[in-house]
């Protein structure tokens, strides 16, 4: 800890330490089981597993989603050489690493493609010219490979920079910052085409009729967002249990909130954007997707989701005083997680197979999966975040981290 | 050098004669000395003073006791004042001046107005952003006395400089050289408005 920008700084606890491990943790178990009953329950009465398997790819994105978001910060901190955010890279390291979890729990929805994509359905496709003009892409044999694919790059990629970032604790060279810069480069360019693609197939492919070329940006707005939101969130509760007091201060949180509102921006830029080229050109093969988000209820829910995922957040995280405020900070952080996972929702849940239009679909399912999914993520969370000091400590960059402030 | 150098300006304005003084102007060798003499200027109760310095010093701002900008006030009403701008000039010419149905759209249709008025609210955002800056600093100042000072050009590179103004209410020839040397001035110097006028070769005012 010779690094301490201020030698006045009094010590300040940087682990959480505790000598649980994943499987004791009693937030895994409570999840697991409360995915499985989910399951089991609509497994024995057929009719519903179509809906327990919405709800579960709901919960699904918005993980996978957030731990996507956190990879991501990872890269482009090493990819601009960032001095001020070294203290909240390990978190972001710890919550990428998470990715392993999507990866297992991405079983159950290759378990059940034909429950949610029409595309994996040989008796749809049969009867369905465009379909079958799309098959050489999608079709389950390589929609499976290319998930195989988009996981060994995300996980590969996650590891890495754990474990790198891990030896600099113990060795301090400065050698290894340099190989992770070196690999952020291509890191992230597959990043970005991977994740694309992925959103292609996990959401874009449920209307395999309709498509957006600026749907995966849609995605990593959205995803960036809430990241940015999940960050800020959790570095304020872990303060709250007196850990990292010091050295992620308010100027870091100011500038989570920063990027909170700019991708926030982004968002609204992108959406607005998707949704202008459409309407424009108004022709029919494109025009499907958001005729069902106006139809009855959901024009509703589409008018929620551009007043709260963009104006409402907007106008709250503007000011520099609300940014600077833990609590405040807090609340648009929770406020712009819970609009991401109801952009998620009104994405995923109102397809032409998914049942009758205009109406909204709530079940029990959405609430029990989120919540189990919740559980398990906060497990495997915990579980990468209690094995080390939560800020690389010996990291080179590190004293800049410490000393930053923002021009006021 | 430097020493002799800032004791020679320092002896000049011991003779002031009948001239009248623009200001004191006091020079520091590290940052750290810098915002020291800062806070004790603050709290000597001066207001029309500054701080030059080669690059931002973080803590300069509070040292200095610097309020919050009124800029983004003036840039939210710049972009409210744009994006309603859009709003109106789409709707007065498209719909009501001169009605026109373009693709089939209604005369007055919001989300083909959008990028207009997006692009009015960064216009006029990114305006008020600009000539607010200008004016709430002071800007564009043709001259200032402390650039008829040789040893101020040192701002740009190493040195670092305090300059307080004569109108100042509570700026005195004496006290104020006295209170920057105090603070660790490595030469604090009293410039006459006269000098200036000798560099500018504009001697014809009748002294």
């Amino acid at each position: 800890m010779e690094q301490l920008a201020n030698p006045d700084q009094r010590e300040e606890k940087r682990n959480l330490d505790d000598g649980r491990t994943w499987f004791s943790t009693p937030a895994a178990w409570v999840g697991l089981i409360l995915l499985g009953g989910g399951g089991a329950v609509a497994f024995f009465s057929e009719d519903r597993l179509q809906r327990f398997l919405q709800s579960y790819l709901f919960a699904y994105t918005f993980f996978l989603t957030l731990a996507l978001g956190a990879l991501f910060f990872v890269l482009i901190s090493h990819l601009t050489r960032a001095g001020w955010s070294v203290t909240l890279r390990r978190l972001a390291e710890d919550l990428a690493v998470c990715l392993w979890l999507s990866a297992l729990l991405f079983v159950p929805i290759i378990l059940g493609l034909g429950h949610l994509y029409e595309w994996a359905r040989p008796e749809i496709v049969a009867n369905d010219a465009l379909l079958q003009e799309k098959e050489a892409y999608l079709n389950v044999p390589f929609f499976i490979l290319r998930w195989v694919f988009y996981f060994t790059v995300w996980i590969g990629l996650a590891h890495y920079f754990y474990r790198l970032s891990g030896q600099q604790d113990e060795t301090g060279d400065p050698a290894l910052t340099l190989r992770m810069e070196r690999l952020s480069a291509p890191g992230m360019l597959l990043f970005s085409l991977t994740i694309t693609f992925a959103s292609f197939d996990l959401l874009m492919s449920l209307d395999a009729h309709w498509f957006s070329t600026i749907f995966g940006v849609y995605f990593f707005s959205g995803m960036v967002a809430s990241f940015f939101a999940l960050l800020a969130l959790l570095v304020i509760v872990i303060q709250r249990f007196g850990i990292l007091e010091q050295s992620v201060t308010v100027e870091h949180l100011h500038d989570l909130g920063k990027l909170t509102f700019g991708f926030i921006v982004f968002w609204a830029y992108i959406a607005f954007s998707q949704y202008m080229l459409i309407w424009y050109a108004n022709l029919p093969e494109e025009t499907g997707w958001y005729e069902r988000r106006q139809e009855g209820a959901w024009m509703w829910a589409s008018l929620v989701l551009l007043v709260g995922h963009f104006f409402v957040p907007f106008l709250f995280l503007m000011s520099k005083h609300i940014k600077r405020r833990k609590g405040l900070l807090a609340a648009g952080a929770c406020w712009v997680l819970l609009m991401h996972a109801f952009d998620l929702y009104w994405i995923i849940m109102p397809q032409k197979h998914f049942g009758e239009a205009g109406r909204i679909p709530f079940h029990p399912f959405d609430v029990v999966c989120m919540a189990g999914f919740a559980l398990l993520f906060f497990a495997a969370g915990r579980d990468a975040m209690r094995r080390r000091c939560l800020i690389p400590q010996r990291d080179p960059r590190l004293a800049e981290a410490l000393a930053f402030e923002n021009e006021s | 050098m430097d020493e002799s150098g800032a004791k020679e300006h320092v002896d000049r304005g011991e003779f002031p004669g009948h001239r009248t003084a623009s200001g004191v102007l006091a020079e520091f060798e590290t940052p750290a000395d810098l915002v020291r003499a800062a806070v004790r200027v603050r709290e000597a109760g001066y207001r029309r003073w500054d701080a030059h310095t080669p690059f931002p010093i973080h803590g300069l701002d509070r040292a200095m006791g610097i309020k919050d900008t009124a800029l983004g006030w003036i840039v939210l009403g710049g972009g409210i004042f744009g994006c309603l701008l859009g709003l109106w000039m789409q709707w007065w010419t498209n719909a009501v001046d001169y009605p026109f149905i373009i693709s089939g759209k209604p005369l007055w249709s919001l989300p083909a107005n959008i990028p207009i008025i997006f692009e009015l609210t960064i216009l006029f955002s990114a305006l008020s952003a600009f000539f607010g800056m200008l004016i709430l600093n002071g800007l564009p100042k043709h001259h200032h006395w402390a650039f008829s000072e040789d040893r101020f050009s040192r701002v740009t590179s190493d040195r670092y400089f305090i300059s307080i103004e004569a109108s100042d209410s509570n700026f005195d020839i004496e006290e104020s050289r006295a209170l920057l040397e105090s603070a660790g001035s490595v030469g604090a110097k009293v410039v006459w408005e006269r000098e200036h006028e000798d560099k500018l070769g504009s001697d014809n005012d009748g002294d």
